[in-house]
């Protein structure tokens, strides 16, 4: 159980700044999924806090104390690597046992942690077998094991569930959730999946080109994205971009492009008002529109033209024209809308975003 | 498999393997049908009535017993053998370390050195030869297994070394940070983790070592003068043909018994060998 908190944390290789002023405070028990494209630094991050890369400046702390100098072997974490990284040399059982032998524990001692870790993760039978003997979902959880006997401070996980197939991928992460709240070690994830890392992470920090974009937890991303970039990542499908012009008119602000004019929403207008006259993005996620009816406000709603209806069964997909620009709205299963149909949306007021066009920061 | 007629199979595939296959096993053939058979059929002259080079109808074991009793070829046997061993192992001691070294750590001028390294190796044992006899007469190890053991690894370093840097780059990387991680300084991770994974490539270079060592001739023929120092590629060939009198028969003998050893190795690895050489490793 410990801390973990990353102060200024840089990184460059020979011409790369791959990770900037990385400041973050992981708490007790805390399950933090660092997520964004690849090549965002958040490997790298990890890495570093691992031991296996050096700290170009600034330092990591683990439960107060700063482990910049120390190897990966004294920094008292554990580690499991996308492709598992078993011994294939060795039986499951000496893969689980390796760090204890390491760290010399006696032999029942060893023993009674790898049959523990063995059976909290349904693997008892195969503790005699090789790796290259296990499919992919029982080898994820051998390199499970063999993070857990050693009750380390810290998990880290490098992206663990992505070469797994998606159905697997999903149990997985419902099993690793549960180990998470069975075990309460704090634990640092890396991902690219946005779905693994709202459901997996406590807190989730969103990285690209290195920075730091945003830190909260996933609903807080997910209602109230700092920028385009994280309005973007998070949510799928991803939320709609589309830009406008301000406008002050008849007392009140409106949005307008061509096609679409909509009333901007009476809580966002005050912080807005100095952009009246500029364009800005406005930001609207497909479930956040809606086919209009009569109890809409008819300032929040404006046509538009489908092109392609995507049926999901529990939602359709509807992938509509709005003059030039392009939206998607997932409306209920029960909408019969067909391909050329001209239909009017509403936006549902308190969930529509403005993002700066320069900073692209939310307004 | 070539896919389409039988034909075609036949002339791409079984005819072309099949002239290979003869061609390179018929000195071997040669070699073990000179061995047995008798003196007055090997000097018979080719326009003889009876003349039968191909086969024989009295199989002797005259020219291996003479071969045994006659000449020191027992004693080669064992020179070859303990030379070819100790810088076997001294070489592949020092490939692995070097291979690893360069293939996993981080050190300036790592490239060049690889590839200085490699440039040794590309530099002729017929040139070669001069500077070290030299060394080899200075440091006073002039006729006696020292002088090839100290010298084979000359050769065998940089090509032991070559073969495990590639090897040891076909094995991921996380393997070896994770027993870091797990609790193993660099030189546990080495031994216990990427040099047991690496056992196909190791077992490769090593008999790739031997082989070239027990062929080895020149520095061999060099170094060494009085008989019973001598390997057995040189003291068969220097022992065996005496001016222009050519012993066909012990001189067969000596080959044959002489590649049994390396036969020997080849066969009993030959799946690691090709593993070694094709390099992978599944996780």
């Amino acid at each position: 159980m410990a801390r973990v908190a990353m102060r200024s944390l840089n990184k460059m290789y020979d011409e790369v700044h791959a990770v900037i002023d990385v400041n973050l405070d992981i708490r007790d028990q805390e399950f933090v999924v660092l997520v964004g494209p690849s090549g965002c630094g958040k490997t790298t991050t990890l890495r570093m806090v691992a031991g296996l890369e050096s700290i170009t400046s600034g330092h990591i702390s683990i439960d107060e104390k700063v482990v910049n100098d120390l190897p990966p072997m004294d920094r008292d974490i554990a580690m499991v690597f996308q492709n598992y990284a078993l011994y294939p040399h060795m039986s499951v059982y000496d893969n689980m046992a390796f760090g204890l032998k390491m760290r010399k524990f006696d032999k029942a001692e060893i023993a009674k942690r790898v049959r523990e870790a063995a059976e909290i993760l349904g693997i008892q039978q195969l503790l005699q077998r090789k790796p290259r003997q296990l499919s992919g979902g029982q080898r994820q959880r051998v390199a499970l094991g063999r993070a857990i006997v050693r009750h380390p401070q810290v998990f880290l996980f490098d992206e663990p569930l992505s070469n797994l197939d998606a159905k697997l991928r999903v149990q997985m992460r419902v099993e690793l959730k549960k180990l998470h709240e069975r075990l309460g070690t704090t634990a640092i994830y890396v991902t690219h999946d946005q779905v693994e890392a709202m459901t997996l992470g406590d807190r989730v920090v969103v990285m690209k080109d290195g920075l730091v974009q945003q830190v909260g937890d996933p609903m807080e991303l997910y209602n109230e994205p700092a920028n385009r970039f994280v309005a973007g990542f998070i949510g799928s499908p991803a939320m709609n971009f589309i830009g406008v012009r301000l406008a002050g008119e008849n007392g009140g602000l409106w949005a307008e492009t061509q096609g679409m004019k909509i009333k901007v929403p009476g809580q966002l207008a005050p912080r807005l008002g100095s952009y009246a006259g500029k364009d800005v993005t406005l930001g609207v996620r497909p479930e956040d529109l809606r086919i209009a009816g009569d109890i809409d406000d008819k300032d929040l709603t404006f046509s538009a033209n489908v092109e392609v209806v995507e049926r999901l069964g529990s939602e359709i997909l509807l992938d509509v024209a709005i003059g030039q620009a392009t939206m998607v709205a997932s409306v209920e299963p029960t909408v019969t809308a067909k391909v050329h149909e001209t239909l009017r949306l509403a936006l549902n007021p308190g969930r529509v975003h403005f993002f700066d066009n320069e900073t692209e920061a939310a307004i | 498999m070539i896919e389409g007629a039988r034909w075609r199979r036949w002339v791409f595939f079984y005819v072309p393997v099949t002239g290979f296959v003869v061609a390179l096993l018929f000195p071997f053939y040669w070699m073990i049908i000179t061995t047995i058979r008798p003196d007055r059929e090997l000097y018979r002259p080719w326009n003889s009535v009876n003349y039968n080079p191909f086969w024989t109808w009295s199989p002797t074991l005259e020219h291996i017993r003479d071969l045994l009793t006659t000449t020191l070829f027992s004693t080669w046997m064992l020179n070859t053998m303990l030379i070819s061993l100790a810088a076997t192992a001294i070489s592949l001691f020092c490939g692995l370390l070097a291979g690893y070294a360069l293939s996993r750590l981080k050190f300036p001028f790592a490239g060049a050195i690889g590839t200085g390294i490699f440039i040794t190796y590309l530099v002729p044992q017929t040139l070669l030869f001069i500077p070290l006899s030299d060394i080899i007469r200075n440091f006073r190890l002039g006729d006696s297994p020292w002088a090839l053991i100290l010298t084979y690894p000359t050769f065998l370093i940089p090509f032991c070394t070559w073969l495990l840097m590639g090897y040891f780059k076909s094995i991921p990387k996380e393997l070896e940070e994770c027993a870091r991680i797990d609790g193993a300084p660099r030189w546990k991770a080495m031994l216990y983790i990427i040099f047991p994974v690496a056992i196909p490539g190791i077992l490769s270079a090593g008999i790739f070592a031997f082989t070239l060592s027990w062929n080895e001739f020149i520095y061999a023929l060099v170094f060494l003068s009085s008989p019973d120092q001598k390997t057995v590629p040189v003291g068969v060939t220097s022992e065996l043909v005496r001016g222009d009198v050519f012993f066909w028969g012990e001189l067969m003998a000596g080959a044959l018994l002489g590649s049994i050893p390396v036969a020997f190795v080849y066969s009993f690895f030959v799946e690691y060998y090709v593993s070694g050489i094709t390099g992978s490793v599944k996780g």
